[in-house]
């Protein structure tokens, strides 16, 4: 009972924080994720962390909330060296993150929520503890149902939630990882009040987005992560010009794909609506012609995948038709799919695109379509040994993939896909390649869309949504622009990925 | 596969036997009987006549044809543990129908449709495990257990009410079938090579399938991981459900074997699944998949289950120290892999 009124008078009195980070590095096997970061957060201020996908923003607050460990760098609170070796040291030293994704657990109660995590108490108050629970939402204008469950509360509630959970916890410093993403408009006007009375109380708010228009508004200074560097701080009434340079860089990037010959439509969207549980992607029309490349741009997570599957026929919409060269395929099976000549490579390698502990020839005799009843192995391997050569897969018909290493299998994940398709969805085609390796694939793919395969794809890399698409499609917390690419810069992608016109 | 790699696997296997017999031992030692006498009765008790060899090979069969049905399953990573239920129901069937036709056919056609039967009712009751896991989404362990006990109880039922015997009903089972209803001895052995060779094949040819066949193909893909299998267009569904329905009819066979055998009691009872089929999960798992090695597993566990039954008739102990013995094999040989894995892991 005691330490609980004790935190509340924490969330009361306690001063602000300053936060420090110094030379932080952070590696996931040859991914050089954080490369010596140095950023200085005054207390009781608005941080804004702006910075495209993959730029590094979530694994440097992640290191800062003790998620992961950096493999050099220090941390300093209020002057002092830290080390935390776990989210609950670094919650007990003041320092609290918002995940992008709420990490809560749906199937419990609102109240029970909020106590996890909480210092340990033999016999829980519940009472008392709702009470408090009140107190704080109240103080923040939050409202939500104390006897719901977490799973019928919405994201925004959720994160509400959140919020309250880790103040009661003694947060001094709240991280925020981009938390507009799949809230609505009221939510959000809601959000940014609660985060200007924190910071008048005196925490420390750092708030990570890639939507230029929110930092601007919302924070007092910025700073700009790209390729795992600060490339920049300002103030937030710096011009939006200067910012999108310090995230995109000063590159030259034009779109180039100007004069392709498209054909018949291949793939066409109406009135197309999908959701999941966290977002919304309403009346959407799409054509893709034979021959063309339409890539899809925004934060991981604003829609892309939604639609990429839904086109896989993964996803069923709940409303509006899908057309796949001309033959309507709306509710049918995924299989179908298949038949119609959809190809479809995800991005999770091991976890839905390969078979760990089969062969690289099991998996070409997988993807044979009206098998026989009994598998010619020596046909298979042969096969197999000819795309390993054509796509330049280090390995043999008889390696295990998961023996491949990570550019390998996704040379396997494309080698594996149908040689002519109509029309083939891809999930980051060139993730973990390298730069040859990248162009080798694209070149490839090219050869078949100038056969009529069309292509969609989803990537992070701006230069390349700009250099191999005829189209852009831009994802915004589930809304949609299209974008020509023929002549655009990348600053214009830049732009619309930063949120520009969606307002 | 080579050679280093088969000794290491060799000597993990042993060192696992040996640390079950060390715990074995352990057991009887409590139990104040001597460890090294109890085994030898095992052992003479399995192989220490012609008659008592003739029943291990009438308990090997089941456990043959059960474990070919398993690694079905267990290659598609489903564990059916309802697998004694069907193998009840392929008795119960097997049973049905010979009693419908043994008066109207001649004998060899009634055993060969009885072997059908079986193998139907065996299938029909996995595909119903198969069934409730698709559209009831009730987990296959469940739904098997449920199963398992419904199968059971009527067997009970069937034995006490309307296949009773003339006169008195008792749960010691229905009418005994004549002789020229139970498959033929081999000379004077008093077990049918019949018995024994289908479950060779059944075993030969899940190797052959899982190996060679995109059905097989198909499956152990759906077993490694189920999203990717979906992914590729593979018909999981389908594939489950046939599955359960492989090893089911498979499970029923061996029910046929337990009413028919040479030596079994040629009639229906209470229990007639005898724990074979659960003998035959661990088989499996001892054989980690790899069939052929099912065989040699499968003829040692029958041979320590038949063995054991002389415990209680010489020594004061119960027969159920061969399934202890069974069970701390498969315990040890668990324990041992888990270890390894873990210093592999360790090792990086």
């Amino acid at each position: 009972m005691n330490y609980s009124e004790h935190s509340l008078s924490f969330v009361f009195f306690l001063s602000s924080m300053k936060v420090e980070l110094r030379d932080i590095h952070k590696y996931f096997g040859p991914v050089h994720a954080n490369g010596g970061v140095t950023l200085t957060i005054e207390p009781g201020t608005l941080h804004g962390l702006l910075g495209e996908n993959g730029a590094g923003k979530s694994t440097l607050m992640k290191v800062l909330s003790g998620f992961l460990s950096p493999d050099r760098g220090e941390i300093l609170l209020d002057g002092k060296a830290v080390r935390f070796h776990s989210p609950t040291e670094a919650v007990a030293l003041g320092v609290g993150m918002l995940h992008q994704d709420p990490l809560d657990f749906p199937a419990l109660g609102v109240t029970d929520n909020f106590l996890l995590g909480s210092p340990r108490e033999f016999l829980l108050d519940r009472k008392h503890h709702k009470s408090r629970l009140n107190e704080l939402a109240d103080r923040f204008g939050f409202r939500f149902d104390l006897e719901a469950r977490v799973f019928d509360l919405s994201i925004g509630e959720r994160q509400q939630l959140e919020i309250v959970r880790l103040l009661a916890l003694g947060a001094n410093v709240l991280i925020l990882d981009e938390p507009t993403t799949a809230i609505s408009a009221q939510q959000r006007e809601n959000l940014f009040d609660a985060l200007h009375q924190l910071t008048e109380e005196g925490k420390t708010v750092i708030f990570v987005s890639h939507k230029l228009d929110e930092v601007k508004s919302l924070c007092s200074k910025v700073t700009v992560l790209a390729h795992g560097k600060v490339t920049g701080e300002a103030a937030t009434d710096c011009p939006t010009e200067e910012l999108v340079k310090m995230m995109f860089g000063q590159a030259l990037t034009v779109g180039k794909r100007c004069e392709v010959k498209l054909g018949e439509p291949i793939l066409e969207l109406q009135n197309f609506t999908l959701s999941d549980w966290r977002l919304k992607v309403k009346d959407l029309f799409l054509k893709v012609r034979a021959g063309e490349v339409v890539g899809f741009a925004g934060l991981e997570g604003s829609g892309q995948e939604l639609i990429l599957r839904g086109c896989a026929g993964l996803l069923k919409p709940s409303t509006g038709r899908i057309r796949i060269a001309h033959q309507d395929m709306t509710g049918r099976p995924y299989r179908d799919f298949i038949e119609a000549g959809v190809g479809y490579m995800v991005a999770g390698r091991l976890e839905e695109g390969l078979i760990a502990g089969m062969t690289l020839a099991e998996h070409m005799a997988l993807t044979e379509r009206n098998p026989p009843f009994f598998i010619d192995w020596a046909m298979t391997e042969e096969k197999t040994s000819q795309r390993i050569e054509a796509f330049n897969i280090k390995g043999q018909p008889t390696t295990l993939v998961e023996g491949l290493s990570g550019g390998n299998q996704q040379r396997a994940l494309l080698s594996l896909l149908p040689p002519q398709p109509k029309l083939l969805l891809m999930e980051h085609p060139t993730r973990g390649l390298d730069m040859e390796s990248t162009e080798y694939i694209w070149r490839l793919l090219q050869a078949r869309t100038q056969q009529g395969t069309a292509i969609l794809f989803t990537s992070s890399d701006p230069e390349e949504l700009l250099d191999r698409s005829d189209h852009i499609l831009i994802f915004f917390a589930g809304r949609v622009r299209m974008m020509d690419t023929c002549g655009a810069s990348l600053f214009h992608l830049g732009e619309l990925i930063g949120g520009k016109g969606f307002e | 596969m080579n050679n280093g790699l088969i000794q290491r696997i060799l000597l993990l296997r042993i060192s696992a036997i040996v640390l079950a017999l060390f715990l074995s031992a352990a057991i009887l030692m409590m139990l104040s009987a001597s460890p090294l006498d109890a085994f030898s009765l095992i052992l003479s008790g399995a192989f220490g006549s012609w008659a008592k060899l003739a029943y291990v090979m009438t308990a090997w069969a089941p456990v043959l044809l059960c474990s070919a049905g398993l690694l079905i399953t267990f290659a598609a990573g489903l564990w059916n543990i309802g697998i004694e239920g069907q193998v009840v129901m392929g008795a119960v069937f097997a049973t049905g129908l010979m009693w419908i036709l043994q008066d109207s056919f001649p004998p060899s056609a009634v055993l060969v449709l009885a072997a059908l039967a079986g193998l139907s009712g065996g299938a029909l009751w996995g595909m119903l495990v198969g069934g409730l896991r698709r559209y009831g989404n009730v987990n296959e362990i469940f739904g098997g257990l449920g199963l398992n006990f419904i199968a059971g109880s009527l067997t009970v039922y069937l034995v006490l009410g309307p296949w009773k015997r003339p006169g008195i009903g008792s749960t010691s089972g229905t009418e005994p079938f004549p002789p020229s209803l139970w498959l033929p001895p081999f000379r004077d052995f008093q077990a049918s090579p019949i018995e024994i060779i289908l479950g060779l094949i059944a075993i030969a040819s899940v190797a052959i399938a899982l190996r060679g066949t995109h059905f097989g193909l198909q499956l152990r893909a759906i077993g490694k991981n189920v999203k990717a299998a979906f992914l590729k267009g593979i018909a999981v569904d389908r594939d489950i459900f046939l599955s359960f329905g492989l090893c089911g009819g498979l499970a029923g066979l061996a029910g046929w074997i337990l009413i028919v055998g040479t030596s079994a009691r040629h009639n229906l009872y209470p229990l007639i699944s005898s724990g074979y089929g659960y003998l035959a999960i661990l088989v499996v798992l001892l054989a980690n998949l790899k069939a052929l090695w099912s065989v040699p597993i499968s003829f040692f566990f029958a041979a320590i289950s038949m063995g054991s039954l002389q415990l209680p008739l010489q020594r004061q102990l119960d027969s159920s120290l061969g399934g202890v013995i069974q069970g701390m094999l498969v315990l040890s040989i668990l324990v041992i892999h888990g270890i390894r894995s873990r210093w592999l892991r360790r090792e990086g």
